[in-house]
């Protein structure tokens, strides 16, 4: 038994240094010297200052842009507070979340095609989703193109230049980066200007 | 539900299929003693270890010292994780000045983490330090896992030898685990990870300011190195609150599949090993078979409940083709999401890549009963293998009742004690999650944490305790599993459903390996061949469904209907 403690205690220092220390900054200096980027966060930076990660989401509220998701991260893409409703498929309070969300993705979109797109209306489970398919982003062209000046075609362009396929052709689901695709609206409209 | 999802699901299965001989063949390589390619690296670092701790490799343990051994191990760990999370503001990286970890906390915490559960009361990334995610939890990731092969090996041990009184040191299983198997595995996976985007940083949390003028804080840390053995360890702690969901831990499609690889590698090649060292492959073999034949079930479930949607919200005007995305990523939409959770609970690994409270009743029923059967879908590493062999050991049993024979198992004799031990180990996880369910919906205490009401609460509460002593660590994560209440019963049910299982079955790999080795003669019932899956399949779906069923039909059963008539709570 004291055997036993003595060999436990001694092990676990050693596999702290090796395990708890050692590796993750191997992996750290691997990260660094190739790729820095995608290591440090996937930060994307305009007009010289950072304007959030290609991986995390974040709230829309200017005209002129592409929506997210609904959020349930904190009170919408708080990054601190990652993950999603937990509401269940009978909950009330999901169904009412749900009917204002469709509601309000109408009045916004007047001239929006055809039935709301699930992802327009359900919150993420990160609450950080960076992405929404294809046919919400196509959903809001008509509301872009209105606000911004920017010609529906070109939108429908940019939004398919930004479309990611499945991995393999098969694995995951098609889907739009969504602070890439307003990058790409925000240098097109201010090339106009 | 969409081709694309079933060729999806084969495709996975294939290259599962296609790892396990690999995989196994080096296992068996690494506890047989044997060198392997990375000798060479590794010989000395092993050595350095042994003579560090005090450890003579040659010397071997019976099956009441290898116990022994594992349980003191384990409980100086559950010390160590609660005595850097307590002192985390005092120690170094801790760059966004993150307090110490509340008692309570703490301890369900370290408990859950060195069981290989992998529970979380917390949200990562708003309580644990970077050193303490590294130094703490991610070590204890690496080492419970090691621990549970070594349980493997020392079982298949067990079957293998004959007249013999030890089963092995489980400080060198341990270390050999760990050193040879862990490390070099996570490392590259940790690499190929960075590469998409998973984050490796001991930067503090970033502050950028929005396109829409915004001010966003984003956390981040050294999540890579985490994420790598979080998976392939099956433990399933994530390093931030939302899990494998989360873009810096799970960026896309690719990661995501690595990420489901990674679980079931090492338990699918276990089963080759168990073949490979007690001489009998096909065994191996038909014990595979009747684990793929319970995920294959179980991921069409699921896969074909999550694409077909919530009809409750489709009558509010929501888009039916993409099925049911509240709480799932749109880069991995219902059938990554539905795969991804029969993966994670098949193994006692518990990430997740959507919320499951969120899941509709039959696609949440299926995460639910894959860890109720016992976690022996290819299982935790190690665990699974081993808490198989409880199921193999009942099947002869039941066989040899049949045709009224002393059952024999790879010509050893399965006699009343080993049957005993047996039952012993799948009644202590069933007694903690029924009666641990059962306080939590007659008390107070209990009831105040759920979050959703109905026949879902139930079922909140059903998935904790399921959870717990599965050691499986994924959630209905609505409940709110920080009080008192949950802290202390959840980490009893984690103990109990960890060491109450180990202890048992060591014990019946002792017992075995004592034996003498009968010829096999006409009247052996075969363990290899596809009679022999479908009655150990059959009797892992038995044996759960006896004890489930009342539970399950009160609350995923009932709640399935319930959404069909359109009712809400």
């Amino acid at each position: 038994m004291k055997d036993h403690l003595l060999v436990s205690v001694r092990l676990l220092v050693v596999f702290t240094l090796l395990l708890g220390v050692a590796y993750p900054v191997a992996v750290w200096g691997v990260g660094r010297l190739a790729f820095p980027y995608a290591a440090s966060g996937s930060f994307l930076r305009k007009d010289g200052r950072a304007v959030g990660s290609e991986l995390i989401g974040q709230a829309v509220t200017a005209p002129g842009l592409f929506r997210p998701r609904p959020s349930a991260a904190g009170s919408g893409y708080d990054g601190t507070a990652s993950g999603g409703s937990n509401l269940g498929p009978t909950s009330k309070a999901l169904a009412d979340r749900i009917a204002a969300e469709v509601a309000r993705a109408r009045a916004e979109n007047p001239g929006a095609p055809g039935p709301v797109p699930a992802d327009a209306v359900t919150a993420s489970g990160s609450g950080l989703d960076p992405h929404v398919s294809p046919a919400f982003a196509l959903w809001q062209v008509p509301r872009v193109a209105k606000e911004s000046g920017i010609p529906a075609a070109d939108l429908e362009r940019m939004v398919a230049a930004r479309t990611e396929g499945r991995f393999l052709g098969l694995f995951g689901e098609p889907r739009v980066n969504v602070l890439l695709l307003n990058l790409d609206v925000l240098s097109r409209s201010g090339r106009r200007r | 539900m969409p081709a694309s999802a079933f060729l999806e699901i084969g495709v996975y299965f294939l290259l599962i299929l296609a790892l396990t001989r690999p995989v196994g063949v080096y296992l068996r390589r690494v506890f047989a003693g044997e060198r392997t390619l990375l000798d060479p690296v590794l010989g000395p670092l092993e050595r350095l270890v042994y003579r560090v701790a005090g450890v003579d490799p040659r010397k071997e343990q019976g099956w009441k010292g290898y116990a022994t051994a594992i349980l003191v191990f384990s409980v100086a760990g559950v010390l160590g994780v609660y005595a850097v999370e307590r002192l985390q503001a005092l120690l170094p990286l801790d760059p966004d000045r993150l307090p110490a970890v509340p008692p309570v906390l703490a301890w369900s915490t370290a408990v859950s983490f060195v069981t290989n559960t992998n529970w979380q009361a917390y949200s990562g990334e708003a309580t644990m330090s970077y050193l303490t995610q590294m130094a703490a939890l991610a070590l204890h990731n690496f080492l419970s896992a090691a621990t549970g092969i070594a349980v493997a090996v020392a079982v298949i041990r067990g079957i293998a030898r004959a007249e013999a009184k030890t089963i092995g040191s489980f400080w060198v299983d341990l270390t050999r685990a760990t050193l040879y198997v862990l490390l070099p595995i996570s490392f590259v996976s940790a690499v190929v990870l960075m590469s998409q985007g998973v984050v490796q940083s001991f930067a503090p949390a970033a502050k950028v300011t929005t396109l829409s003028g915004a001010a966003q804080t984003i956390p981040l840390g050294p999540v890579a190195s985490q994420e790598a053995i979080k998976e392939l360890g099956t433990n399933g702690g994530g390093f931030f609150n939302a899990n494998s969901s989360h873009p810096y831990e799970n960026p896309s499609p690719a990661t995501n599949l690595l990420e489901m690889l990674l679980i079931f590698a090492v338990p699918a090649g276990l089963t080759h090993t168990l073949g490979s060292m007690t001489g009998k492959p096909r065994h191996g073999w038909a014990v595979f078979w009747a684990m793929s034949l319970l995920f294959l079930a179980g991921a069409g479930v699921c896969a074909r409940a999550e694409t077909r949607g919530n009809p409750i919200h489709q009558a509010l005007g929501v888009d039916a083709a993409a099925g049911n995305m509240e709480g799932k990523e749109v880069r991995f939409g219902p059938v990554d999401t539905a795969l991804f959770a029969t993966v994670t609970t098949d193994a006692s690994c518990g990430a997740v890549n959507g919320m499951h409270d969120s899941f509709t009743p039959l696609g949440g029923l299926v995460p639910l009963v894959n860890i109720q059967l016992g976690e022996v879908v290819f299982g935790g590493v190690g665990a699974g293998l081993y808490g198989i062999f409880v199921f193999v050991v009942l099947a002869v049993f039941i066989a040899g009742l049949m045709v009224g024979r002393t059952p024999e198992y790879l010509g050893k004799k399965v006699e009343g004690g080993e049957v005993k031990l047996a039952m012993l180990s799948v009644l202590v996880p069933t007694f903690c999650i029924l009666v641990g369910s059962a306080a939590a919906v007659v008390s107070k205490a209990g009831l105040s944490s759920l979050a959703n009401a109905g026949p879902h609460g139930l079922s909140e509460a059903l998935y904790a305790f399921t959870s717990a002593a599965g050691n499986n660590g994924s959630a209905f994560a609505g409940l709110n599993a920080n009080t008192g209440f949950y802290d202390v019963l959840l980490a009893l049910a984690m103990f109990a459903g960890r060491f109450l299982v180990i202890v048992p079955i060591l014990g019946m790999a002792g017992s075995l390996a004592a034996k003498k080795r009968l010829a096999e003669s006409a009247g052996t019932f075969p363990v290899d061949g596809p009679l022999f899956t479908f009655l150990l399949a059959g009797v892992i779906v038995v044996v759960g469904a006896l004890t489930f069923f009342p539970v399950l039909s009160l609350g995923p059963a009932v709640e399935q209907l319930l959404m069909a008539a359109g009712r809400t709570f």
